[in-house]
């Protein structure tokens, strides 16, 4: 915490000709008599206002135009209670859990005043004594980081640290992620990291941990108790099933989306059920091939970010496709309507992609169900332009795995030929 | 002493009030306030306890996650959305509601803060689905005038209302979500000295000032009243939550009162003798050494598998039992801590042999914790996992005896008294809402509340006199009443006499609801639509009562579906004359031997057969007729 965070201006100014800083204990007589600490200032908040909590607990802002006289008092520090170290039992598989932040690892902002993802991974693990119980837990933070703010950048960065870890004694690995672009992450280590031999479960909350009713404790639970248990390989995202703190769903990392803005159970698997229910007592199977489709860990950690998803809509105009092409990018994966369509006005701005040898893929806005461009005239007509069918992957999907596919070969007709090969169960 | 004399031990009492607002919609969505009995959805959360802004955990949260209770919230969509859910972000603050908590200050003259940050306060027995409640502090400061003394505000907040308890099953709790989520004020007052009376009067005096806005909520639990109790040298304040009723405040307070002086007596008592405190040490597992103890208790506690402890209190021997006032002693006030935990009772030397246990049980104990005669000692039985939680409150709260009155919550009962609920909760309970950003209060909006500022109450009442001619007792009645709203509403619509409206919302309501039936049948809707029928003609006077008894104990929903269920309908003059020309000379002894004032017993004959189906007047205009026509011939 800065001495006197967020202030500026003219309370910034009272502060420091009173002599007394955020932490500090004072008593302020205004129109009457207040006895608090001084608290940060959001940053979006005026210059008027000082932020006291008071005894009480209760947080306000006083005008420092009617504040008379500011006293500091003498108080005890208070030293933060340095956080239990969790004993470890030999006797129990080791997991590592790895913190990129997000709503999981997050608490109060005084830059913003809302959340932000600045507790520990050894924070969030001896704040859920059970996962003592079912694994010893080792953590490390890669980096503190709200999913939006990820970048393809990021998922390298993960995927090189993961690979340190294939040939270890882990049982699994935790990776504690904001939930927003989660399933991004997801996917790009699905096809990166083809064949790793231990299993990776992508875990976040869509309550903060610094709240009472978090999900964050039940979804690691379930995640711990999954990779321990499962003996399996793959990358799954392991949230909660429904609106109740009683089953976690685990989804394959290739076939989740996001599909609610703040329900706990906003990751569905698109189309199927969850491949694995987590329940208190048992683990209930619900999938038959495995993860990966070849046995093999071959590690292939490049991408090429200028891919682009196009999403169609009446009245799309072309000269934004013509933007996308002049833009130098290598690939784009379209979210066409309905089995995988674009309207006739895009034709021509296709035609001209497909000349310059970028990769021109097609998904469905749909979401649900398999791309069939044979069926009406405008799909044959697209296909004759070039564009692949790719089958049923998720929009988002499609655009990671074009990323990697894009980083990794140099041959169109290998791009074209790996985009349809079922790599991470990303076509069913 | 039976009779406290509450100036001398030095009663302190601050009054805090909760008022529901009728803004007709919750304080952070668009849900509207109203109460469910059947419920579409249900889910299951638990709740664990987080570290508070400053890194520290209350109190109280930790009490309540040691019980490690499972939830059960059940919804309406009517009543609930993912708000009350936890399941989406709060939405904008409610501005009407706002506005009101301005006005309501402004009242007490009280000084509004310029920046208001909604915070959350750490609740987690279960009530909040989010485990907290959103609460911030609007103005500090105030006062109210009650008998020309000036009663101190300490704080007004703007809170939200708390789910609906249904059930308690142990380790499973279950609420509605319907009540979550409504606004409410809190108004905390400085303590004042003096007897529990003067309580209740500054209670109703600020119940008045309320209501007198129009806007709050009337009727039962829309006001809930706590109390923080303290004494002189008694240590620290209790706070004595859910006083649903304002009779009973003064029982409460009397009985708080004289709990903590019989606990200053106990400790006085305990600071003369050679009480040292205790700790963990003083703790023996005795499991294997009762096995034959014949005790039912202990020996149910064994099959299941229970732990059997006993705690050495040395120099503590007759401490338990003493009771300074009846019902206040030691050995209660630990049996009611234990409870909490869902733990039957404790067994303490004061009370023993007794319930089965017997000398040489007693002995067995004696021996192992080598016990004296000025020594105490005490028997718990529990499972594992909640013994220790058990034993830790135990040890705190006898090292607490000797220094007077622990700082609890504390819940009234319905019979007076106060039972623990769980520790005070500190500063460390409140932490910022970060899903809502502070709120700056403009002069504009402080000058609109200024302008609100409601009539006394005692002025409404006189207004209402005048303008609908009611005398001071109804007009003070339907004032407070639940039906004030729906009375000036039925009133404007419909012409009728507003004595006969006030006195049906006011009388005929309650003495029906005396009678065990249930006015929350009773819509306001159809009491409206009642009324109307009476303007109309198509019901008397006489039915309204039938109707709305026919209503409230459930036999139908409607106006429409009473009057079927309770065959009442207009007869017509023709038919009626008959009726009533056949009672006449079916009693002609009667008429002969009374005269005119057989008037009295025919009238009873023919209500019995005509209540509800024709006016009383006029059956009394008839009955008049043919008694003379029977008088003359």
């Amino acid at each position: 915490m800065h001495e006197y965070t967020g202030y500026t201006g003219q309370s910034l100014q009272f502060l420091k000709s009173n002599e007394v800083a955020v932490g500090n204990s004072v008593k302020i007589i205004a129109d009457l008599t207040f006895f608090g600490i001084i608290m940060p200032r959001y940053e979006h908040s005026d210059d008027k206002h000082i932020v006291l909590k008071l005894n009480s607990g209760y947080n306000v802002g006083l005008e420092i135009e009617k504040i008379k006289q500011v006293e500091k008092l003498t108080t005890v520090e208070k030293n933060i209670e340095e956080n239990e170290k969790v004993e470890k039992n030999p006797n129990l598989p080791k997991i590592l859990l790895l913190s990129t932040g997000g709503t999981i690892a997050s608490k109060v902002d005084y830059r913003t005043g809302a959340v932000t993802p600045i507790l520990t991974a050894d924070e969030l693990n001896s704040s859920v004594p059970e996962l003592a119980e079912m694994a010893n837990i080792d953590t490390q933070v890669l980096f503190s980081e709200y999913s939006e703010n990820i970048i393809p950048d990021h998922w390298i960065e993960i995927s090189n640290k993961l690979v340190e870890y294939s040939n270890s004694d882990y049982a699994g690995i935790l990776i504690a992620h904001g939930t927003d672009t989660m399933h991004y992450t997801s996917s790009f280590l699905s096809f990166a990291l083809a064949g790793f031999p231990i299993p990776i479960a992508l875990v976040g909350s869509q309550r903060s941990s610094d709240r009472a009713s978090s999900d964050a404790a039940l979804n690691l639970i379930g995640a711990t108790k999954f990779l321990v248990e499962c003996k399996t390989k793959g990358i799954y995202v392991v949230m909660h099933n429904d609106e109740s703190d009683e089953t976690i769903a685990c989804h394959l990392g290739t076939r989740v989306r996001k599909n609610h803005t703040s329900k706990r159970s906003a990751f569905k698997t698109v189309g199927e059920n969850p491949a694995y229910l987590i329940f208190k007592e048992k683990i209930l199977k619900n999938t038959t091939k495995d993860f990966f489709t070849s046995k093999e860990f071959n590690p292939k950690i490049n991408l090429d970010s200028k891919v682009a998803l196009v999403k169609y809509y009446p009245g799309y105009d072309p000269n934004l496709l013509e933007k996308i092409i002049e833009m130098g990018y290598r690939g784009i994966i379209f979210e066409g309507t309905g089995l995988g369509h674009v309207g006739k006005t895009m034709y021509d701005t296709v035609k001209k992609a497909q000349s310059k040898g970028i990769f021109l893929g097609m998904t469905s806005q749909c979401i649900d169900g398999r791309i069939s461009m044979t069926v009406y005239e405008s799909g044959r007509d697209l296909l004759d332009l070039g564009i692949i069918p790719l089958e049923n992957m998720i929009p988002e999907v499609a655009l990671v795995k074009a990323m990697w596919a894009l980083g990794n070969l140099k041959e169109t007709n290998d791009i074209k030929e790996i985009m349809l090969c079922n790599i991470a169960s990303e076509i069913s | 002493m039976s009779e406290l004399n509450f100036e001398e031990i030095g009663l302190k009492v601050g009054l805090e009030i909760h008022q529901q607002l009728a803004t007709n919609k919750k304080l952070f969505c668009n849900c509207k306030p109203v109460e469910s009995d059947e419920f579409t959805n249900k889910f299951q959360r638990k709740l664990r306890a987080v570290k508070s802004e400053l890194g520290e955990y209350d109190p109280a949260a930790l009490f309540e996650k040691s019980k490690s209770k499972t939830i059960i919230y059940y919804s309406h969509p009517q009543s609930s959305c993912l708000v009350e859910e936890d399941e989406e972000p709060p939405h904008e603050l409610d501005n009407d509601a706002k506005d009101l908590a301005f006005v309501i200050s402004s009242s007490l003259k009280s000084n509004i803060f310029r920046e208001i940050y909604p915070m959350r306060k750490t609740v987690i027995d279960g009530s909040n689905t989010t485990g907290f409640q959103r609460t911030m502090l609007i103005s500090q400061g105030g006062f109210i005038e009650v008998d020309g003394e000036k009663i101190g505000v300490q704080s007004i907040c703007l809170e939200e209302d708390a789910a609906k308890l249904l059930g308690d099953k142990g380790v499973i709790r279950e609420f509605s979500l319907d009540r979550l989520g409504v606004p409410l004020v809190e108004i905390a007052l400085e303590p004042v000295e003096g007897k529990p009376s003067k309580i209740k009067k500054i209670a109703l005096s600020l119940g008045k000032l309320l209501r007198s806005t129009k806007k709050v909520t009337r009727g039962i639990g829309s006001i809930r009243q706590d109390v923080n109790v303290s004494i002189k040298n008694g240590g620290a304040v209790v706070e004595v939550k859910g006083v649903q009723q304002l009779d009973q405040l003064e029982k409460i307070i009397e009985f708080e009162a004289k709990r903590q002086y019989g606990l200053l007596k106990i400790a006085n008592k305990l600071q003369d003798s050679n009480f040292e405190k205790i700790s963990e040490k003083n703790v023996f597992v005795i499991t294997n050494d009762w096995k034959n103890c014949k005790s039912k208790i202990i020996q149910k506690a064994l099959k299941d598998n229970s732990v059997i402890k006993a705690i050495k209190i040395p120099n503590f021997s007759g401490m338990f039992g003493f009771s300074p006032f009846e019902g206040i002693r030691l050995g209660k006030e630990i049996a009611q801590i234990v409870k909490f935990f869902g733990i039957g009772g404790v067994f303490h030397s004061d009370e023993l042999p007794n319930y089965g246990i017997e000398d040489d049980d007693i002995d067995i104990v004696k021996n192992l914790l080598k016990i004296n005669e000025n020594d105490a000692f005490l028997i718990i039985a529990a499972q594992e996992n909640k013994i220790g939680f058990a034993i830790n409150s135990i040890i705190n709260r006898i090292n607490h005896a000797v220094e007077g009155v622990p700082a609890e919550t504390r819940l009234a009962t319905s019979n007076g008294e106060t039972i623990f609920l769980r520790p005070r909760p500190g500063s460390s309970r409140m932490y910022p809402e970060t899903d809502i950003p502070p709120m700056l209060i403009t002069n504009e909006e402080i000058e609109l509340a200024k302008k609100n500022i409601p009539k006394p109450w005692d002025k409404s009442i006189e207004e209402l006199k005048e303008k609908y001619n009611l005398n001071t007792q109804l007009a003070e009645q339907i004032f407070d009443s639940q039906y004030f709203e729906i009375f000036e509403e039925i009133i404007k619509k419909i012409l009728i006499n507003p004595i006969f409206v006030a006195s049906i919302l006011c009388s005929t309501i309650t003495n029906l609801e005396r009678n065990g039936l249930n006015s929350q049948l009773l819509s306001n809707e159809e009491i409206t639509k009642s009324f109307k029928f009476l303007e109309n003609g198509k019901i008397t006077k006489e039915s309204i009562e039938i109707i709305f008894e026919n209503i409230m104990s459930g036999k139908s929903k409607t106006i429409e579906d009473a009057l079927k269920d309770t065959e009442i309908e207009i007869v017509d003059e023709e038919k009626l004359e008959k009726i009533i020309e056949n009672i006449v000379n079916e009693n002609k002894e009667l008429i002969q031997k009374q005269k005119e004032r057989s008037i009295g017993p025919l009238m009873g004959i023919a209500m019995k057969k005509l209540r509800g189906k024709a006016s009383g007047e006029n059956i009394n205009n008839l009955l008049l007729k043919y008694i003379k026509t029977n008088l003359e011939n």
